[in-house]
């Protein structure tokens, strides 16, 4: 009877303890991190297109480069805003940055500061971190009127008027571009407020999971370049030629991808043996 | 890091202490991971209320309404026009105060008024922007002159095909059968192959957070093996 | 009167900020610009309302000792010392930022990085290739997962290139991903602004919460 029936080896399989699968990807993920490696990263066109774009800006340009992301997420943000960070110090241009998600704002702060460092880059003449303000949907608004509006203050509580950079940089018409770093479904407002009313060329920089939805816009042109996650992290840092935390990890990545899709064709294969077995008694 | 300090390797190791309290809780829930969970929605409530006093409260209430009500005893100036500011400084704050009228049954209906504006604003400015953005220029997306290569226009015709059926299968008001049900049958495909890609980036993504925090704790090992080595 | 004037708030308010939009003149800009400025304003109490029911949940556990009050006292003895720190001696001071870099910023990491365990285990457990609709999803997950990292290019290298994985990952996510998440964009556009118009015409209400209104 069926109640009486033996666990097959496809059966205890399938039943496994789920601690097992942790513990095999733990090692699986772990590992790697210890092996000294290098796998080749390619590089897609929209990711170029942001390098692109920002490599053709002459120096002293203003770019804006509001980051989102909170230490829930920094693992794979953190080296993408680092390497877009180098980027522009190293062709001497100017950066604006706020940070809309309250949980980063200390993080986006010290980032942007830890390279401003490297490059021996001055704060209020070669950047500027606003810091941070509730509701980012409105704040983003606002922003396209006048930075001083959401902003009167930097995040150091200084008069933005003050700053040597801030003279003459109003609001988003004032910066080549925006290259929005967000962790959430925020690049939506990004999309729809700073382009969608204001116009601003816009490129986003999202999380693997987020990745996916804005495809769409870059291929309706209301963005003009996307990085997904720490993949496209590698791949800024492979353009600017600093590799680092995002080019090692892609090698983690390669082999726990491949345990993982193990993990789904044994899934497959036990529960379709197991159907099989079960129908035939 | 070379030659760290006592207090940067107890920190580290407060933060070591944490990580692995958390990760404890994959064998199964414990009290060091309740203690380390607890404490941290208690720092997280404590970081937003200081961040949220200097960054802003101060930034765009505190400080104009202070500014507005020393220009109005300062001479010179139109006091009707500083009246006026003093009033867009106050209005703002009496709503936001209205908030917290919820926790008092007897006023709460008072922290509608807030809510009402907050929606009005919101809903407000979205209308127009949403539909301009995500339905507009997404539909204007769609029409593709059919040019380029076999492969591009292949590519495109699935994008336009794609697109409208994705569209039939969310239309519930007519039932999908016939055409509309063959559209609807080629949508759910390709509404499919659209979250199967966005899990396989999910995966990528779970899986870069895990290594950050690995490469958090060979860091800490790192730091302590060199502090115990100077 | 207690339902009407909201209703009034929002109606005038929110036909006031759709026809801003289509009105560029500088009375216009200048009243928007200060009702988004009192929109933050209010957004900073509404958040602070967040942390004051925390502490009412957490009060109450304490006070009738319900299961895990111990812990309780741990968040309301963190909160106000984090609250402290932060509002007396400033968001610079060391010991500000080093419980955030040391206390909430690696504990917050790790709980986001147990998902990577959790996905694992569900990529295990529950994808099954049961119907035509869950195997496409199925392949098309592992084509992105193996095709986006290094080792996609490697294993299919020796493959024409329309074959290699990672050409056929660009093409997944460029053309049906793009038409499937075009679908669902074009859908929520249109929710949206049903929805916006809604709550500005006074049609949706339950915002005046669940007394109706009275």
């Amino acid at each position: 009877m069926a109640g009486n029936v033996e666990m097959g080896f496809w059966d205890k399989l399938m039943a496994i303890d789920r601690r097992w699968i942790y513990l095999t990807i733990g090692i699986v993920v772990f590992i790697p991190i210890l092996l000294d490696m290098t796998l080749p990263v390619y590089v897609t066109a929209e990711v170029k297109a942001v390098y692109d774009r920002i490599d053709a800006l002459p120096q002293g340009t203003v770019v804006m480069i509001p980051c989102e992301y909170d230490p829930a997420t920094m693992a794979e943000l953190r080296p993408m805003a680092h390497a877009l960070f180098r980027h522009c110090f190293a062709k001497d241009l100017k950066i604006v940055s706020c940070a809309l998600q309250i949980e980063g704002v200390t993080l986006v702060k010290d980032d942007l500061a830890l390279i401003a460092a490297e490059y021996g880059k001055t704060y209020g003449v070669d950047y500027v971190y606003f810091g941070y303000k509730p509701f980012p949907a409105i704040v983003i608004l606002n922003m396209g009127e006048n930075f001083r509006k959401p902003f009167p203050r930097d995040y150091y509580g200084t008069e933005l008027d003050s700053l040597p950079m801030m003279k003459g940089v109003v609001n988003y018409s004032s910066c080549a571009l925006l290259v929005n770093i967000n962790a959430t479904s925020g690049a939506d407002y990004w999309i729809n407020y700073a382009n969608g009313r204001y116009k601003a060329p816009l490129a986003l920089g999202v999380t693997a999971v987020s990745a996916t939805d804005y495809y769409t816009f870059l291929a309706s042109g209301q963005i003009f370049g996307l990085m997904g996650g720490l993949k496209g992290a590698a791949e800024y840092e492979k353009l600017i030629n600093h590799n680092a935390a995002a080019t090692k990890a892609m090698n983690v990545q390669s082999i726990a991808h491949s345990v993982i899709v193990v993990f789904i064709l044994i899934g497959n294969i036990a529960y379709f043996a197991s159907r099989k077995r079960k129908k035939a008694i | 890091m070379e030659n760290p300090g006592i207090g940067i390797v107890l920190w580290y190791t407060l933060a070591a202490y944490l990580t692995l309290s958390i990760f404890s809780f994959l064998y199964k829930d414990n009290p060091f991971y309740r203690l380390a969970e607890h404490l941290i929605v208690g720092i997280s409530a404590g970081y937003w209320i200081a961040i949220l006093y200097h960054t802003s409260l101060k930034d765009l209430w505190l400080q104009p309404l202070a500014a507005n009500f020393m220009a109005l005893f300062a001479p010179g100036g139109s006091p009707l026009l500083e009246i006026g500011l003093i009033m867009t400084s106050i209005v703002p704050g009496l709503l936001g105060i209205m908030m917290f009228s919820r926790f008092f049954s007897t006023i709460s209906w008072l922290s509608r008024w807030p809510i009402a504006f907050y929606l009005a604003i919101t809903a407000g400015v979205a209308l127009p922007l949403y539909l301009q953005s995500f339905t507009i220029r997404q539909m204007q997306a769609c029409m593709i002159g059919l040019a380029g290569s076999p492969w591009e226009i292949f590519g495109d015709v699935i994008i336009i095909a794609g697109t409208i059926c994705g569209l039939a299968y969310f239309y519930f008001s007519l039932e999908h059968k016939g055409v509309i049900g063959g559209l609807a049958k080629f949508g759910i495909w390709i509404l499919m192959i659209g979250f199967g890609s966005t899990f396989g980036y999910t995966v990528m993504s779970r899986i870069s957070l895990l290594i950050g925090r690995f490469d958090f704790l060979i860091e800490w090992y790192e730091i302590v093996i060199n502090y115990a080595k100077s | 009167m207690r339902r009407e004037i909201p209703l009034v708030i929002v109606f005038l308010f929110g036909l006031f900020m759709i026809v801003q939009f289509f009105i560029p003149h500088r009375s216009f800009a200048f009243l928007y610009q200060e009702f988004n400025n009192w929109t933050i304003i209010i957004g900073i109490f509404t958040m602070v309302i967040g942390v004051g029911s925390l502490i009412t949940v957490h009060y109450s556990k304490i006070r009738f000792k319900k299961p895990g009050w111990g812990y309780s006292i741990v968040t309301i003895v963190s909160l106000c010392g984090m609250s402290l720190i932060g509002l007396i001696g400033g968001t610079e001071n060391e010991l500000f930022l080093n419980l955030y870099r040391y206390g909430l910023s690696p504990v917050t990491s790790t709980m986001f990085s147990l998902l990577a365990y959790f996905i694992a285990s569900a990529a295990y457990r529950a994808f099954r290739a049961r119907t035509v609709v869950a195997t496409l999803l199925l392949i098309s997950a592992v084509v992105v997962m193996l095709g986006r990292v290094p080792i996609g290019q490697i294993i299919t290298a020796w493959l024409p290139e329309w074959l290699q994985l990672q050409n056929i990952a660009d093409f997944l996510l460029q053309t049906p991903n793009v038409a499937a998440k075009r679908a669902i964009y074009i859908g929520v556009g249109l929710g949206v602004a049903a929805v916006s118009l809604k709550i500005i015409l006074g049609i949706e209400r339950t915002w005046l919460g669940g007394d109706g209104g009275k």
